[in-house]
């Protein structure tokens, strides 16, 4: 079977007047279809930087992205991106931010329309869709910028620190909540966090990469006892600790690819 | 919640009140103060009343205008030149800044001169204008325009740039392309900015326009202020003065 995406050999540098700095160094690594990857590494390791990449939105100095078995060159329809903060406009209503992609993508017909209204309805923001972004909780705001990135139907979700702009209790339950959701639609997905506890609460596979450039130090299974179990429950689990402190002991090896 | 208003907030509540009162009338007062010794002065003969006029000579010199309608004419006229030209001051703002921002080399090899425009004292140019496009409304109008558009672009310029580049690129990852960065996130994120712009422009063109007007015109504010000191009428000077503030 073809996974859903396939990293190949990336390399990235970025060029200013004062010189290059290689961000990634020969990544390869795979996600199968309905699987949760996350990508943790030091800061400035180029973790952003690996999801502009897989998104499309920069282009490689070598190597390719696929996705199912297909080169991304540009952006891709079925590839969702999430950032770090909610980015919801305050000049429109939460209805019409969370219909932004249609609306670009020249995709808002009725049955966009509905759809957008639908995923309020399930994540229970029906009530808040005429109103503006300031008026909701941090949570709300997140689920509302995930509506907007579901509402265009994605195969692959990429999540680039979605909860690092929330205080630490709104961020658990987020956390908890989006993944949810996305485990609940069955989709894949790509999470970048600097949080070790977020990335073992959350992932399937947990991919650690070295100080800059960023190389792959290491992929790492999580096998929890019991497969359903939510972020929040997880952290309770004793394999958690037990993964918390393998992936923190491959952050601090010295140097060298395992 | 709060049935029970406490004595401190009665308190101070009043006193807020008793301050607001007391400034509205200090204003008054300032102005009939110096209103009055402005009048006393010129009847008394501590000043020259033709040179400095007096406000009972406005006030008649407004009446005799107000009565033949020749004052409402003349402010119309400034009135309507200040608007149009406020009006392409936004427009061609806008558009500038939009076409600026459209090509960082364009705009980069712009800059300076935009600067230099910009601090070029405006009205050294009217003369030119004069010479150019002759006599007429059309020079009071390019006149005002150049005395805004330039600081007008490169403000709006300038918002444009420090948009977040986080929001252009989320409309990237929506598949959007520039234009669509320009059309959801740029104008309408700098509604704010373009209003309190206007409103800097809008004082800009009444400058411009009594300018223009002070150099080439039949009619209009600026043309009667010039008319007033030729034939040496200080009262019609000074109500065409006291009018544009009152316009502004």
């Amino acid at each position: 079977m073809i996974p859903k995406l396939q990293v190949k050999d990336l390399s990235y540098s970025y060029h200013t007047m004062d010189g290059e700095t290689e961000a990634l160094s020969d990544i390869s690594f795979e996600v199968s279809a309905g699987e949760f990857l996350a990508v943790v590494g030091p800061s400035g390791c180029g973790k952003s930087t690996l999801l502009s990449l897989i998104c499309g939105l920069i282009k490689p100095d070598s190597g390719e992205v696929l996705l199912d078995g297909h080169s991304v060159s540009g952006v891709e329809a079925g590839i969702g991106y999430m950032l770090q903060k909610d980015h919801l406009f305050e000049w429109r209503t939460i209805f019409s931010n969370a219909a932004l992609g249609l609306e670009i993508q020249k995709k808002l017909t009725n049955e966009g329309k509905k759809r957008v209204s639908d995923l309020l309805s399930v994540y229970g923001l029906e009530s808040f869709a005429d109103s503006r972004p300031s008026e909701l909780s941090g949570g709300m705001r997140q689920r509302a910028a995930l509506i907007r990135t579901l509402a265009l139907q994605p195969d692959l979700l990429l999540l680039d620190e979605p909860f690092s702009a929330l205080d630490y209790q709104t961020r658990l339950s987020v956390c908890d909540d989006i993944s949810t959701i996305i485990r609940g639609r069955k989709k894949t997905a790509v999470l970048i966090t600097h949080d070790l506890s977020e990335a073992v609460s959350v992932a399937d596979r947990i991919l650690i990469l070295t100080r800059r450039p960023g190389r792959i130090k290491g992929i790492l299974t999580m096998d929890f006892a019991d497969k359903s179990l939510s972020p929040l429950k997880r952290r309770n689990c004793p394999e958690f600790s037990k993964y918390f402190n393998e992936v923190w002991r491959i952050l601090e090896q010295p140097g060298g690819v395992l | 919640m709060k049935t029970q208003i406490t004595l401190a907030q009665q308190e101070f509540v009043a006193r807020q009140k008793k301050r607001r009162r007391l400034v509205g009338v200090g204003r008054i007062f300032l102005l009939a103060a110096i209103l009055a010794l402005w009048e006393a002065s010129a009847r008394l003969g501590l000043i020259n009343d033709f040179i400095f006029s007096s406000p009972s000579r406005i006030g008649l010199c407004f009446y005799g205008m107000a009565l033949d309608g020749s004052i409402f004419l003349h402010t119309g006229i400034t009135i309507l030149e200040t608007l149009l030209s406020f009006f392409l001051v936004v427009l061609l703002g806008i558009v500038g800044a939009v076409l600026l921002w459209s090509s960082r080399t364009v705009s980069e090899i712009l800059d300076p001169y935009l600067v230099m425009l910009n601090s070029l004292p405006k009205s050294a140019l009217a003369p030119i204008l004069i010479v150019w496009l002759g006599n007429n409304m059309k020079t009071i109008i390019v006149a005002a325009v150049s005395v805004a558009v330039f600081g007008s672009i490169l403000t709006l310029h300038n918002g444009f740039t420090s948009v977040d580049p986080d929001q252009v690129k989320l409309i990237y990852s929506l598949g959007g392309n520039r234009f669509d960065v320009l059309k959801k996130v740029l104008l309408p994120g700098s509604v704010p900015l373009i209003i309190s712009n206007m409103k800097v422009n809008i004082g800009l063109c009444l400058v411009g326009v009594i300018i223009g007007e002070f150099l080439s015109a039949q009619a209009g504010l600026g043309y009667l202020i010039i008319y007033g000191s030729q034939v040496f009428k200080r009262a019609h000077k000074h109500i065409f003065s006291k009018r544009e503030c009152f316009i502004c």
